[in-house]
């Protein structure tokens, strides 16, 4: 027993003499062996035939070699060149496993191993003959992703799987892939019946590959078809193109529409606590971007205290920017806004100031540069619809996000005491005095919830944009424009204004490009204040004044 | 005699103070024109520590023609007015010798007026549109040559891209080198339809609809690229919802001009991972003298975690071959090292030679790498030999005829080869 232990450790130790002479074991396929030596000499733009060779091999490990090669986690040692995978350990060395599963290395530092490159063209290649092993993985969603690859990639080995599998598949989605991949072939190789059948049958589909397919028949058909049989074929396919095209501007228009719904909830968690601190009580809160930087930062904290935690930290940040901010909030009210009453020039001022010395406080504390906020897993990713039309999850959940934030503010105002007597203070501050209401306290608060709103805003933020110091002077126009163009001290104003100047330039953006979609919703706005300096909704009555 | 010892005492006192002050008016000044505030401050205060470095070490080895080296540092913050009234500063109060300066086009061509004015000498030590040859500006950054041109070769050849999308910031340096590249792609033989071109403002963060709008392009059944002059901060939404729309590098790969080490420094790399940069320089390229260079950077700044980047290589090669046209000629006179520069030849920090070539460019290689999950860059593919920057494109009809040879007879920043004229305008 002692002597195997000493023999297996000098195996360890001499594994460079040993890669000479290695003793093949029963279960390894030779030629996959010898393969896998020639990965380390071969140049990048001769490894795609050596690839599909090493694929061909019938060896249990042929995939994850693959695999390996594919993450880039296949490297080979630089003095022997046994090709090995390397995982990252522990203080800079690398933790190396042999690919063919026979010998055991100790773990080496970066500067002794060399990667196998690959690049872009190579990586789909290998992904494509990955997907041909894997049609016949138990597992549903591996063999469906499988079969997309091949639509994407075709090559003819991949066909000739799918057309023995075809029979044998069990799973709806997986097998419908199949026949349009079938009948796809079809429709390029077979003759005129079989043609007009594959049209016929795939009319319905909207994969990008399908309308791919039927333009070029339809390009590779002559100009002025002469037989009976192309010049039927011919109308199929352009009526066939038409179908396809029809749905999908229809899908462009409510892809679109979701955009524009997206932007505007954006505008409106960026605007909304402006219309509390604006609007509601009339402060001009050049700081305001500065509330919502601190919130994004407060993410930024947030994931550096939990580094373990990422898929919860929005969750925490919420919470905690809406301290931070309608704390320091609460602080510009106490020690700078309530000297300045009804001086809103000389608000706009040190308002102006103070977001100069929050940035710069920023700087100081957190370097200039921008600091990186990771998105959690479900934050990433989109929800495929359909072939043709998906939503990304992250605008999905602030689309939702924003609403309930307006919502909760909402009722807030309009049924809990404290909305009872901010409406209180910011309609008749003397009459609410008079009925014991702290009108310091109100306000004091009113501006912290403002404030904390900003933050946050700035979480959601972090998700979309960069975190440095200049992400609030980003959004401080928008939010004002928002915010006047709904028509101040209203709400639903500004619900209405952000939803509907993000779909204005959502749908402008595709027709002129962005930098002219902004500039005319800009003139739009201002013609449109010139007609009503109040906004869509104005406030009425004795409060208007 | 107590009198009389005083009095020598005091005259070796004095004469040692008087050749400290000739030593102290005996030095060679050296501006660096870099934004220390404001918006470019962020990458180039990197450059202006780079130059210090520089001085620092050559001041080690003796200093140049027996002269120590001295920095004077001016802050042009980011206004683009501004560096003209540092430049002039520079070369008419301070009298410094040489200057190494200015990132954006924008600042080069505000400081440019006041250097042929007063015959100054600049380094210009990053990547830019070309369109452009002054007697005393050496460009020391990639021309679109040296960056742009082989980036689309590689994106056509090597990964078989037939259907492009150049996107850009809405400036000078994106607007020039997508109106060159796309000459060159109709020149190449790819149709109009084939390629779409996109501007966007500075800092734009709302990218779906032109993502979607990328997507609905590439799904034509053609291979797609991107070729991103994207600038700074708007890189890394535009990378996110790439990946969160579900296209990944393999896909539709995008290739950026803009976006280096030090920008990556900043970013959650995950969504950008396999996508390229082309540069010619990366950080992790293997030679003895880049991992010289490297230690060097990171003793200098205290800061094992810095990285370097492109700017900065160019800015090491502009000091090194000024340093040693000086030493050639023997003076610091700016048309005598002018003429002396061009030709001159000193190792880059890739493993291969830079030489400055009679139209005030380098020969560089190219270099296409691979994004990396730890911010780093993998060359996946390199121009086998260096390559002569081109001041005129030859892909742009206004400057096809024109060449830039600073050599007699010539002598000219925009010789017309068909008219054999000088048109003496360099800006």
């Amino acid at each position: 027993m002692l002597r195997f232990f000493s023999v297996l450790f000098s195996c360890l130790l001499c594994w460079q003499a040993l890669a000479e002479t290695a003793p093949s074991t029963p279960n390894t396929d030779p030629s996959l062996a010898k393969l896998v030596k020639q990965l380390p000499k071969t140049k990048l733009q001769k490894m795609a035939p050596l690839v599909e060779k090493i694929s061909q091999t019938n060896h249990p490990k042929t995939r994850d070699l693959l695999q390996y090669l594919m993450d880039g986690e296949l490297y080979y040692i630089k003095s022997g060149r046994a090709v090995v995978r390397a995982q990252a350990g522990d203080n800079g060395q690398y933790l190396l496993t042999d690919v063919l599963g026979e010998k055991t290395y100790e773990p080496l530092a970066k500067s002794k191993i060399s990667k196998v490159k690959t690049n872009n063209r190579l990586r789909g290649t290998i992904r494509s003959l990955i997907a041909q092993i894997e049609l016949t993985s138990p597992d549903k969603v591996v063999r469906l992703e499988a079969v997309k690859q091949l639509l994407d990639n075709p090559n003819d080995e991949g066909f000739a799987s799918i057309e023995t599998l075809v029979s044998t598949e069990q799973d709806k989605d997986v097998l419908n892939l199949m026949r349009i991949t079938l009948q796809l072939r079809q429709l390029e190789i077979g003759d005129h019946s079989q043609k007009m059948a594959a049209i016929e049958s795939l009319k319905d589909s909207l994969e990008p590959e399908v309308k791919n397919t039927f333009v070029s028949q339809l390009n590779a058909l002559p100009e002025k078809p002469q037989d009976a049989d192309t010049k039927a074929l011919k109308a199929r396919l352009q009526k066939a193109i038409q179908n396809v095209q029809d749905k999908r501007d229809v899908y462009a228009v409510v892809e679109n529409i979701f955009f524009g719904l997206s932007l505007g909830s954006v505008l409106l968690l960026a605007a909304i606590g402006l219309a509390i601190t604006f609007g509601v009580m009339g402060v001009i809160n050049m700081a305001h971007g500065e509330m919502i930087m601190l919130g994004a930062y407060t993410t930024y904290v947030v994931q550096l205290v939990f580094p373990h935690l990422i898929e919860y930290s929005l969750l925490i940040a919420v919470p905690a920017a809406f301290l931070v901010s309608g704390t320091v909030g609460i602080i510009i009210e106490r020690c700078v806004i309530r000297f300045l009453k009804g001086r809103p020039l000389e608000t706009l001022l040190a308002t102006f100031g103070i977001s100069l010395i929050l940035q710069q406080l920023v700087r100081t504390v957190f370097s200039p540069l921008n600091r990186q906020v990771a998105a959690p897993e479900w934050m990433s990713g989109s929800w495929q619809i359909n072939p043709i039309f998906s939503l990304t999850f992250n605008r999905l959940y602030i689309i939702l996000f924003s609403l309930m934030v307006f919502f909760a503010l909402l009722m807030i105002l309009k049924k809990s005491s404290l909305g009872l007597h901010v409406r209180a203070v910011s309609q008749n501050r003397d009459m609410a005095r008079a009925l014991s209401i702290k009108s310091d306290w109100v306000d004091a608060i009113t501006f912290g919830l403002g404030s904390g709103i900003a933050g946050v805003a700035g979480v959601v933020l972090s998700q979309l944009t960069n975190v440095g110091p200049n992400l609030g002077q980003a959004y401080i126009i928008d939010s004002f424009l928002v915010v006047v163009f709904g028509g101040v001290g209203n709400l639903w104003g500004t619900l209405v204004a952000a939803m509907s100047l993000g779909s204005i330039n959502k749908f402008l953006e595709p027709i002129t490009g962005s930098v002219l979609a902004n500039i005319i919703v800009l003139v739009g706005l201002v013609l449109f204040i010139q007609k009503r300096p109040k906004g869509l909704f104005p406030q009425k009555g004795r409060a208007a004044d | 005699m107590n009198f009389k010892k005083l009095i020598i005492a005091s005259s070796i006192v004095a004469t040692g103070l008087v050749s400290q002050m000739a030593l102290a008016a005996d030095t060679i000044k050296v501006g660096v024109l870099h934004s220390l505030s404001g918006t470019m401050a962020i990458s180039e205060t990197t450059l202006k520590d780079t130059v210090l470095m520089m001085i620092e070490e050559q001041n080690k080895k003796g200093g140049l023609l027996g002269k120590k080296l001295e920095a004077v540092v001016v802050d042009p913050a980011s206004n683009w007015p501004l560096f003209a009234e540092k430049t002039r500063e520079l070369l008419a109060k301070e009298k410094v010798d040489v200057i190494f300066g200015c990132w954006t086009s924008v600042s080069r061509k505000s400081a440019l007026p006041v250097l042929e004015e007063l015959n100054g000498l600049m380094f210009y030590p990053v990547q830019y549109e070309g369109e452009e040859s002054s007697k005393n500006v050496f460009y020391t950054g990639a021309a679109p040559n040296q960056q742009a041109i082989p980036a689309v070769d590689y994106l056509m050849n090597d990964i078989g891209a037939t259907r492009w999308v150049l996107a850009g910031t809405d400036y000078v340096y994106p607007r020039t080198t997508n109106k060159i590249l796309e000459a060159y792609l109709i020149a190449k033989g790819v149709k109009k339809e084939d390629i779409m071109i996109n501007y966007t403002p500075f800092g734009h963060s709302d990218w779906q609809g032109i993502v979607s709008d990328i997507k609905k392009f590439g799904s034509a059944g053609k291979k797609t690229a991107v070729v991103s002059t994207i600038n700074g901060d708007a890189n890394i939404p535009f990378y996110k919802e790439l990946g969160n729309q579900g296209i990944s590098a393999e896909d539709i790969p995008v290739v950026a001009f803009s976006v280096g080490e030090e920008e990556l420094s900043g970013f959650d790399t995950k969504p950008l991972v396999g996508h390229l940069a082309a540069w010619n320089y990366f950080q992790s390229v293997e030679s003895d003298a880049n991992d010289a260079f490297i230690a060097k950077w990171k003793a200098y700044i205290g800061d094992d975690k810095r990285v370097t980047n492109d700017p900065m290589e160019a800015t090491y090669i502009g000091f090194e071959m000024w340093a040693k046209a000086v030493e050639k000629v023997g003076t610091t006179d700016v048309d005598a090292v002018e003429q002396a520069l061009i030709g001159v030849a000193v190792p880059n920090l890739t493993g291969g030679t830079a030489v400055m070539n009679s139209n005030h460019h380098l020969s560089k290689p190219v270099l296409i790498g691979e994004i990396q999950e730890d911010g780093q860059f993998e060359v996946v593919w390199s121009t086998p030999d260096t390559v002569i920057g081109d001041a005129w494109s030859d892909f742009l009809p206004s400057s096809k005829s024109l060449i830039s040879d600073w050599t007699a007879p010539v002598s000219c920043g925009n010789f017309d080869v068909n008219t054999a004229k000088c048109s003496g305008q360099n800006f």
